[in-house]
């Protein structure tokens, strides 16, 4: 056998050396990249999940309420009318009266003074109490074990925000108050615990961050997100259907068609404008409303379905067009049967990320007015796409504008909320498409 | 009336002219593709259309049911006349013609769907058939004429795209005699099968020719030699030659078609 280290294959020549050195380079930089996206990634979801999901739990003191006839229903009649006349003020200081009763009752002694009692009370008590009473009015005169929300400083010591060190130097607590708070929690009057209101509540005024839920902005972005879809997706899926297959190819398509790829590369703030203008201004829709929302977003969204159904209309193989024209059908019932059942799966995928987009964007939302603070839910539809409401990413961007720290957490526990809503969204397109995916 | 002049008669109806094309030109954008072609072609025969690639064959296969009515840049001049009527005529509808002009492609193109909705979806959206049993006894018709019946009679609905090339081709050709057309085009319809299934579709090509006229563009001479009665040559857009298949390769006239049947252009 000869010696074998010299022939040409076994010495690989500095050409190709050079070119197995440039691959693992290119491979390097690859696997650098998707390193640093996914840290990212990493990063971003720790630090929200980390700030967001205390939102989801929620200080809760539970002690009884003696609903006082004398105070609350004065004519003694279960007049509604009569009734609603106290204020929440005034069922505010029969808690207040129930919450320092129950202190001394369970016999536990503490620093803070008897008037700031209350304090450790959300403002939101009374008014839910009063909501409560009025709407079972038979409850006046009983004593009710009543749950009522911890202060925004309180639930904050407990979700450990707040400090010992830091409510020395806060007016709207005391260190006296905490450590009444840890007390009362051993006794069991305080818990901490899940808190559906995050998801059903309305918002609510600076400074009672422990009673601000999503209730309005779910409602008001899926009011939209329906509109959306109702008016973007048969809309988009008859301009390109039309665009694609029956329109002349000429100047005038192709001019079209540029504006189309331009216009989803828009700005989504500049449809906020074009809708301030058109909807509210020109057509005298009210603010705030979820319609002009939808009808905002249905803009944005349509050059974004218009796209990807077109994408899909092309890769559908001309074979099938001409067999079915082959057997007489006509160029209707080519797209109908055949053309746009082989393009449904890219279709729904394109129609469900451009709502996905639709329901994340808050820019052109600012514009129209959904920035408001909102407190009450908007109706059922149809009226109620009328009515005043929020959205997801604009209540988002709402509470981080708040000054209580207590908002940082609710702002982070939305950005979940969003999250998941997107999420959810894009894993159905991708089970759509792989469902109804077909080969040919 | 004699027995000797019904059989006459039959053999002139038999020699009739299903389509009568004169001067036909096509352009494609600047390209004149297809320049004064003037071809009868007759009922109940195989008509062959040979010649090298890019020589118009095709091309004028799809003027005859109006397929190329879908390339835009595409324009059609001269007289076709099937039957006497001139399918270019404004009045005439491409979606009524093509039901009695079928056509085969050249991939096998069957639709994603069950073997049997491929055979029933021409008579469904015709309305040639009134009850769920007639379309039933079409399907089996057209799947037997197309000598595929007892390899799919047990599975019509599994899709159509799960078959064997050759079996795909069939369906297509079942596809398209289920409208019950007078015409069949076929385009190159065995260039992507194997040998074996050449030789199914061609015995095929010859039962059809009792019922239908057949026009089969085909690379093949072989083929054309095998299948057909009459041939064309195309060549550079023109015909140059058409006649008795038996007389274009052995007594070719014109010096082009004799070059390129022995293999010298091409």
């Amino acid at each position: 056998m000869t010696d074998m280290t010299d022939h040409p294959l076994l010495m690989p020549d500095a050409r190709t050396k050079a070119r197995n050195a440039a691959e693992r380079r290119f491979r390097a930089y690859g696997l650098t990249a998707i390193t640093l996206a996914l840290a990212a990634l990493v990063w971003l979801l720790v630090s929200i999940f980390s700030a967001g999901l205390p939102a989801f739990k929620q200080t809760f003191i539970t002690f009884p309420v003696t609903l006082d006839a004398a105070t609350l229903d004065k004519s003694g009649k279960l007049d509604p009318v009569e009734m609603a006349k106290v204020t929440t003020i005034g069922y505010g200081k029969l808690i207040d009266k129930a919450f320092a009763a129950e202190i001394e009752a369970k016999g536990i002694a503490h620093e803070v003074k008897p008037k700031e009692l209350g304090d450790m009370i959300s403002e939101q008590a009374g008014a839910s109490l009063r909501d409560m009473v009025l709407a079972n009015p038979a409850l006046v005169g009983q004593t009710i074990q009543f749950q009522a929300l911890a202060n925004g400083r309180i639930d904050g010591y407990f979700k450990g925000r707040v400090t010992m060190e830091t409510a020395s130097r806060d007016k709207n607590t005391s260190p006296e108050k905490l450590a009444l708070a840890d007390k009362l929690r051993d006794a069991g009057v305080i818990a901490v615990k899940l808190n559906p209101g995050f998801l059903t509540m309305s918002d609510a005024s600076d400074k009672r961050p422990e009673a601000a839920g999503l209730g309005v902005a779910i409602l008001g972005s899926l009011y939209m997100v329906v509109i959306v879809l109702c008016l973007a997706l048969p809309i988009g899926v008859a301009a390109s259907v039309y665009l694609e297959e029956f329109a002349p190819k000429n100047t005038f398509t192709d001019i079209i068609e540029v504006n189309i790829a331009n216009l989803a590369a828009v700005p989504s703030i500049v449809y906020g404008i074009l809708g301030l203008a058109i909807f509210i201004n020109f057509a005298g829709l009210p603010q705030s409303a979820p319609i002009v929302g939808g009808l905002v977003l249905t803009l944005m969204t349509l050059p974004r379905i218009i796209i990807p159904t077109r994408a899909a209309l092309k890769a559908v193989p001309p074979s099938i067009r001409d067999a079915a024209l082959g057997v007489g059908a006509s160029k209707l019932q080519t797209v109908t049967h055949h053309v746009l059942p082989l393009a449904a799966p890219g279709i729904l995928t394109g129609t469900i990320i451009g709502l996905a987009q639709a329901l994340g964007e808050s820019a052109p939302l600012l514009l129209i007015g959904m920035v408001a603070f909102v407190k009450d839910f908007p109706g059922l539809p149809p009226q109620g796409l009328f009515d005043p409401a929020a959205a997801l990413p604009v209540q988002i961007y709402n509470w981080t504008q708040r000054g209580d720290p207590g908002f940082v957490e609710r702002a982070s526990g939305a950005i979940i909320v969003l999250l998941v809503f997107l999420v959810v969204m894009n894993a159905a397109a991708i089970y759509l498409r792989r469902k109804y995916e077909r080969r040919w | 009336m004699s027995v000797i002049e019904m059989k006459l008669e039959r053999e002139v109806a038999a020699e009739t002219i299903k389509i009568q094309a004169r001067k036909v030109q096509v352009h494609y954008g600047t390209n004149h593709a297809l320049k004064d072609v003037d071809v009868d072609i007759l009922s109940k025969n195989v008509t062959a259309f040979i010649g090298p690639s890019g020589c118009g064959k095709s091309t004028f296969l799809r003027c005859l049911n109006r397929m190329n009515d879908t390339v835009a840049s595409a324009k059609v001049s001269g007289s076709i006349l099937l039957d006497g009527a001139d399918i270019y005529d404004p009045r005439v509808d491409p979606v009524q013609l093509r039901a009695k002009v079928g056509m085969v492609f050249q991939k096998p193109n069957p639709f994603p769907k069950s073997i049997y909705d491929n055979v029933a979806y021409g008579p469904k959206i015709h309305g040639l058939t009134r009850s769920k049993a007639e379309l039933d006894e079409v399907v089996e018709s057209c799947l037997r004429k197309a000598a595929l019946w007892n390899e799919v009679k047990d599975r019509l609905q599994s899709p159509g795209t799960g078959l064997s090339g050759g079996q795909q081709q069939r369906l297509c050709i079942a596809r398209a005699i289920a409208t019950s057309p007078e015409v069949l085009l076929m385009d190159e319809p065995c260039s992507a099968l194997d040998p074996i299934a050449t030789a199914q579709v061609e015995e095929l090509i010859d039962e059809l020719r009792s019922q239908f006229s057949v026009v089969i563009v085909t690379h093949s001479m072989q083929q054309a030699a095998r299948v057909s009665q009459r041939t064309a040559f195309f060549h550079l857009g023109h015909l140059v030659e058409y006649g008795e298949t038996g007389t274009i390769f052995t007594n070719p006239k014109d010096p082009r078609t004799e070059s390129y049947i022995t293999g010298r252009i091409g």
